[in-house]
């Protein structure tokens, strides 16, 4: 039986290393050293790093000894800003949406984010549409790159090494990518997706981190083809609580490679991930709809897949009394998995003993339902009792969880633009028929009846009219787009 | 402005640009006027004493610059006069998150004997002896059938005049809304600092609100002689809720010293500070709390702290502060 079982798993190897292969490697990921052997792969970027398309809008260039914030600060929307190789020692933040922040590589060298040990983040970012590539990000203290509420964005081709907290950290994005980024070195997660929804983490080598990619409070998640190794715990799917999203849904685990994660966690004291598990390969905490297949799950001391709930993570969270605690409906499809659980701690150890098992693959600790697996004879496992035999084969059909056109911004008409400016800043003093601090609406209307340039001159620049009215504050704040929707909105008002 | 923006899941939590929570709506004019009087008239307390203005005071970001307020005879409250600035927002009050509307919230203060002491009875009494109230609720409330004021109506008001206390227009909002010269470079430093994961401040204190509205534990100190606070383990009875209290916004945060549930800092400074000095280092050892993972040593210098200071004042917009009435319809003395 056991022979028949190295043999099956022999064979599923082969294929499935054929398979994936075609994808990225061609080789042992064993043999891979660094990020160069992708270089030249994906889409977008020749090999020098020139990007390939660039649409319309300003290019900006920044040399070593200038500043990228400098460039961020002069670009709009749709511009790119072209790195070239130097050090440059910043926190580049982007608040504006549509920039291409796009590193150059010129023989093989790329622009270097050098935080000293000193600075926070390398980039943080809340446009959307931001991409970021082609960077070498060492030594800060907080994140590599963090995202906060950017959609459509795309993180590629980077190299973040010892970047503090989080590796590359989107949180509240909508539509993103990451892809072929190398990363390791992290305390927390090296790729940690939080709180978002349709989110590509594809094609990635995260290594020596405590957790290597980690989809907490997230939606619609695809994470594949990634080479997982050396953490202290592999891929993680999980709910945290009391934050203000509340669920992690339809993640699909698709093609990793998953090997030897049994770093040292030397994460800090009282995070969440300071709780896991040396050895861990995939652990689902409390998420829901996590499909696993296709990976190879080989050599983590621990266990190589877990799935549990709140109570029985090991963490000890608060009650968050908005969310589910339990992992509903995982399906664990065909995946070869060798060698894990040789060395196990904590709760794990205690009932693979108890059960009397040396080694252990799959284990289900708690609660949760509706869960199944293929071929569960090929595994060791723990718990699976309540599993039921799948009945889909593959996610094959899901080629990516982005959305086919980019999240677009919210619409809103010109008259609703005009009614919030209305509301929002000039009811503060002025109403229609009283005066507050300002002459009424009903006056302002009879001076500039269809004349709402004469609105968007005068707030631009207000002069003095009335002795008896304070001066009025510039509006200069407001874009023209603005202006002039709520000086047209000014006039129509009736009450 | 901010509902031009998405919110990822509708939360209303994200970054600069994210739409905002859902809001309460639709009062009319005179009920945010008849609700603007009630808030300032003392007749809402058992002795016609203090009003909710007392405790809520517009001068000062709608608290009352004490660590813990005072109610009625100078009794003390238990806790800290939060702000009352967009509540419109907000979806959980008190610092212990025990109630979820404010038509509920009002009832706390007003009939707790420690508070305004009042209870529903003498306050309908009271309201319905008072000719102008009879005058002012018939026109807030032109449907009703009944000539007695009820309790929901006033309930009703109060909350339409808190609805209206609307702060979103401040040098912060305008660089989010895209005007970037509206922060100087020290409080955009100071931004990126509260946005950074090294200081974290933006996990917790969310825009565009700048809370996300939990409960957390953060384990700040009690002043001297204040036993330990439980915070949400009282009313939940969930001990792993111990010393845990809602995630107050920071909007106006600068007008509303003293901080923390008991007051226990009186500057920005000593507050920010506070979270760099380490996770739990001011919860007794005999207290099991179990301390919100945001909680850690960011190793944040003098420097930075400074620049966050910097950057929370720039969370300070009153131009919606209402104006105080000349006098209150019950014709009591307004004492503020």
């Amino acid at each position: 039986m056991k022979r028949l079982k190295k043999l099956l798993g022999a064979i599923l190897l082969v294929l499935i290393g054929i398979g994936i292969g075609k994808f990225i490697l061609g080789n042992k990921p064993k043999q891979v050293l660094g990020p160069t052997f992708f270089e030249s792969g994906s889409s977008g970027i020749t090999s020098n790093g020139e990007p390939t398309k660039i649409k319309d809008g300003a290019r900006y260039e920044v040399k070593d000894g200038e500043s990228i914030q400098a460039a961020v600060a002069k670009a709009n929307q749709g511009d790119v800003i072209l790195v070239y190789p130097g050090t440059y020692s910043e926190t580049v933040y982007i608040d504006k949406d549509n920039i291409r922040v796009h590193g150059v590589i010129e023989n093989g060298e790329r622009p270097t984010l050098n935080g000293n040990k000193q600075l926070n983040d390398a980039f943080l970012y809340s446009g959307n549409g931001i991409t970021i590539e082609n960077f070498k990000i060492i030594d800060y203290k907080g994140n590599g790159i963090m995202g906060q509420a950017g959609n459509n964005f795309i993180i590629k081709n980077n190299l973040i090494i010892n970047t503090g907290v989080y590796g590359i950290f989107p949180q509240y994005g909508k539509n993103g990518l990451i892809e072929l980024n190398v990363l390791s070195g992290i305390e927390d997660a090296a790729i940690y997706v939080g709180m978002c929804d349709n989110i590509d983490v594809r094609i990635n080598e995260v290594f020596e981190s405590v957790a290597g990619i980690e989809i907490e409070n997230s939606r619609h998640c695809l994470v594949e083809y990634n080479y997982v190794h050396d953490n202290a715990g592999g891929l993680l799917a999980f709910i945290t609580p009391g934050l203000p999203i509340k669920t992690c849904d339809d993640v699909i685990f698709r093609g990793n490679y998953v090997l030897n994660n049994n770093h040292k966690n030397f994460a800090i004291p009282g995070s969440v991930v300071s709780k896991i598990p040396s050895g861990t390969g995939i652990l689902v905490l409390a998420a829901d709809n996590v499909v696993i297949e296709d990976n190879f799950i080989i050599g983590n001391k621990c266990f190589g897949i877990a799935i549990t709930d709140l109570e029985n993570g090991g963490m000890k969270f608060s009650t968050d009394g908005g969310l589910d605690p339990y992992p509903d409906n995982a399906s664990i499809l065909d995946n070869y998995m060798a060698n894990n659980g040789y060395n196990p701690s904590g709760a794990i150890a205690k009932l693979t003993k108890v059960a009397m098992l040396d080694k252990l693959d799959i284990g289900f600790i708690g609660g949760g339902s509706n869960h199944c697996i293929l071929n569960p004879g090929r595994y060791v496992t723990l718990g699976l009792g309540s599993f039921a035999q799948c009945e889909a084969t593959s996610t094959k059909a899901v080629k990516t969880y982005m959305l086919p056109n980019p999240v677009p911004p919210k619409d809103v008409s010109q008259m609703k633009k005009g009614k919030m400016a209305y509301y929002g800043i000039c009811a503060g003093c002025h109403s229609y028929n009283n005066i507050i601090v300002g002459p009424s609406v009903a006056d302002i209307q009879m001076i500039y009846r269809d004349n709402p340039e004469g609105i968007v001159e005068y707030i631009t620049n207000p002069i003095h009219k009335r002795q008896d009215f304070p001066e009025m504050p510039p509006q200069t704040h407001l874009p023209e787009d603005i202006k002039m929707a709520v000086a047209e909105y000014l006039l129509k008002v009736t009450k | 402005m901010y509902q031009m923006y998405n919110s990822s899941n509708d939360k209303g939590v994200g970054g600069l640009q994210t739409g905002l929570p859902q809001n309460r709506d639709g009062f009319s004019p005179q009920q945010i006027d008849l609700g603007r009087y009630l808030f300032f008239d003392p007749v809402l307390s058992i002795d016609g004493s203090i009003s909710c203005a007392s405790c809520h005071q517009p001068d000062k970001g709608f608290s009352d610059g004490l660590a813990i307020s005072k109610g009625v005879k100078g009794k003390p409250v238990h806790r800290s006069a939060p702000s009352i600035w967009n509540s419109a927002f907000i979806d959980k009050f008190f610092w212990d998150a025990k109630s979820n509307t404010l038509e509920d919230q009002m009832q706390g203060p007003l009939y707790s004997e420690n508070e305004m002491g009042n209870n529903p009875t003498n306050l309908l009494q009271t309201l319905n002896k008072l000719e102008n109230y009879q005058a002012l609720f018939l026109e807030a409330f032109p449907e009703k059938e009944d000539e007695e004021i009820s309790l929901n109506e006033i309930y009703t008001a109060l909350t339409a005049f808190e609805c209206s206390l609307i702060s979103l227009n401040s040098p912060y909002d305008q660089y989010a809304h895209g005007y970037h010269d509206a922060l100087n470079e020290q409080e955009i430093e100071g931004m990126n600092i509260f946005r950074s994961f090294v200081a974290r401040c933006a996990e917790c204190h969310t825009p565009p609100l700048f809370t996300n509205q939990q409960l957390a534990v953060i384990g700040t100190p009690e002043p001297k002689g204040r036993p330990f606070d439980k915070g949400a383990e009282v009313p939940t009875g969930d001990k792993t809720l111990r010393g845990s209290f809602k995630v107050p916004s920071l909007r106006n945060i600068a007008l509303t010293a003293p901080y923390e549930h008991s007051g226990v800092f009186d500057n920005l400074y000593d507050a920010t500070e506070f979270y760099t000095k380490g996770r739990g280092h001011a919860v007794p050892d005999s207290i099991d709390l179990i301390v919100h993972w945001h909680i850690w040593e960011p190793q944040l210098s003098v420097y930075e702290i400074e620049r966050i200071v910097d950057f929370l004042h720039t969370l300070t917009d009153e131009s919606f502060k209402p104006q105080i009435p000349q006098a209150v319809p019950s014709g009591l003395n307004l004492e503020i």
